[in-house]
């Protein structure tokens, strides 16, 4: 394995750039790196203007997130030995389809709204009083929805979906899922709230089963899957409403 | 723009940064090749489209009697047709297979309390599909 | 709906039609049906139907996918009405041309 290696940043200062360019840095290779700890290794010996979110290094904050040459990952989960066994070069570049804040930071408020819009919390029809203790839930239950609990927020599938990139107000596949988790969530009754988001062309409507936003998720939340899903319930819900309404209007 | 007033009380704009927005290309599915594939998978419905039309022709061939039918069959032998027919060929197996390989993930079926793997709820849709063949098959070639 | 129906159509019925028809009969791989057994199968009415779901609900599939191909991979976003009326309009004329041919042979 080689010793060193060439890592191409993007840098972006909004006071002096007006687009981005790429910076070359030469990093030490330890086994046991991630791209995490060469970001961290160039701003705290190289270049301390390089400008990038981390937490907690381990893969369950979602702050990290970044193209490494060209697909979307957690470097935090990236590691450096597997791009150096071929002696070649990594390029670390901001997620792509999100506005450039400053070097790899996006801005992630559009995600954020988006996220608020589809309302991902319980929505119990009948809040029970608390001395009548907890939800009860079966592991059966737990099942239905835990895939889709899993997201971290990471927004690697947005940075992979293309047509998040076309169509900037799709709503997305972290939104989706996260709405789609709540649905099956047997302590929800909010369903209906969500349908006006969810069963609209910038919803689920939006979505080509293109299927990078499974494959690059961290986390196996499987969006791709929860927005077919809620495709088939919403396009059953609504042949049921035709059938209810023709009963109701005899 | 900041401005003065007559009493001396200024108004700011607060400051916001530019902000850089990238162009996503008109060429951003040949960037990649998963992204290539989808294109691809999307662009069979070409395939299907040019099998019906083909058949509306062979329809109407039909119709119009055994010398129609002759003529048809003899167009159909062109190297360009026998070249189209075997690239959409090809396409038309590529849809029947990105179909069912990803219908599972849009019907997740629980037996039991655990979830059936992907592979066993399209492995009926391709036996269907062999069925449904080999009856056409047989139809036509009795 | 019509785009998940005419996909599984296309999917099950469309290879090996293609295959027997446009490929194996005209390469002389496999001996084609006479043209009267071929007249007298398409007469038969459950064969009309077939081949009326055969050429109708494929066509409804590509217009939807072929409509969003167009959206996404040319960016035309913006000539949606005429986008929509080719694709839509193609697929019901094609229908009614099945439909006319069909109950007429």
């Amino acid at each position: 394995m080689a010793d060193k290696i060439t890592l191409e940043i993007a840098r972006y200062s909004p006071e002096q750039d007006r687009e981005p360019h790429f910076d070359s840095f030469e990093v030490p290779v330890h086994k046991e790196w991630v791209v995490l700890d060469a970001l961290n290794h160039i701003k705290d010996n190289v270049d301390g203007t390089l400008t990038y979110r981390w937490s907690c290094r381990m893969g369950i904050c979602g702050s990290c997130g970044m193209m490494v040459n060209g697909e979307p990952k957690l470097t935090c989960a990236t590691f450096l030995s597997t791009y150096a066994k071929n002696g070649g070069k990594i390029r670390v570049e901001p997620l792509r389809y999100f506005p450039i804040v400053r070097d790899l930071v996006t801005e992630l408020s559009d995600f954020l709204a988006k996220l608020v819009k589809v309302k991902p919390w319980l929505m119990p029809k009948n809040e029970p009083p608390l001395a009548q203790g907890e939800f009860l839930q079966t592991p059966e239950q737990v099942d239905r929805y835990k895939q889709f609990s899993m997201c971290i927020n990471c927004t690697l599938c947005y940075a992979a979906c293309p047509v998040t990139g076309l169509d900037p107000v799709f709503v997305g596949p972290a939104a989706i899922a996260l709405a789609q988790r709540y649905n099956l969530d047997s302590r929800d009754q909010g369903e209906a709230e969500r349908t006006a988001i969810l069963a609209h062309p910038d919803g689920v409507w939006g979505c080509t089963f293109v299927g990078e936003c499974t494959r690059v998720c961290p986390k196996h939340v499987d969006p791709a899957g929860a927005i077919q899903q809620y495709k088939i319930a919403a396009v059953l819900d609504w042949l049921k409403s035709l059938v209810t309404s023709r009963g109701q209007s005899t | 723009m900041s401005e003065g007033t007559s009493k001396g009380a200024v108004s700011y704009t607060p400051f916001h940064p530019r902000w850089y927005r990238p162009r996503v290309s008109v060429y951003w599915w040949l960037g990649e090749w998963h992204y290539l594939k989808f294109i691809l998978r999307e662009l069979s419905s070409v395939a299907v489209a040019f099998f019906v039309i083909e058949t509306l022709f062979m329809l109407s061939a039909l119709h119009d009697g055994p010398e129609a039918y002759m003529h048809f069959q003899h167009s159909m032998r062109s190297p360009l047709l026998i070249a189209l027919n075997l690239i959409s060929f090809f396409f038309v197996v590529f849809h029947t297979i990105t179909w069912f390989n990803l219908a599972p993930s849009a019907m997740p079926i629980r037996m039991a309390g655990k979830r059936v793997p992907d592979a066993l709820i399209a492995a009926p849709s391709y036996v269907a599909w062999v069925v449904v063949s080999a009856c056409v098959c047989w139809l036509v070639l009795r | 709906m019509l785009f998940s129906a005419g996909g599984v159509v296309a999917a099950m019925l469309i290879p090996v039609q293609l295959f027997l028809f446009f490929l194996a009969f005209p390469l002389g791989w496999l001996q084609g049906p006479s043209y009267d057994y071929l007249l007298s199968l398409v007469r038969n009415p459950l064969v009309r139907i077939y081949l009326f779901i055969l050429c109708s609900l494929p066509l409804f599939h590509w217009a939807h996918r072929f409509r969003y191909t167009l959206y996404d991979g040319l960016k035309v976003k913006h000539l949606t009405g005429l986008i929509f009326a080719l694709c839509y309009g193609g697929a019901v004329l094609g229908t009614v041309i099945a439909a006319y041919l069909l109950w007429t042979i």
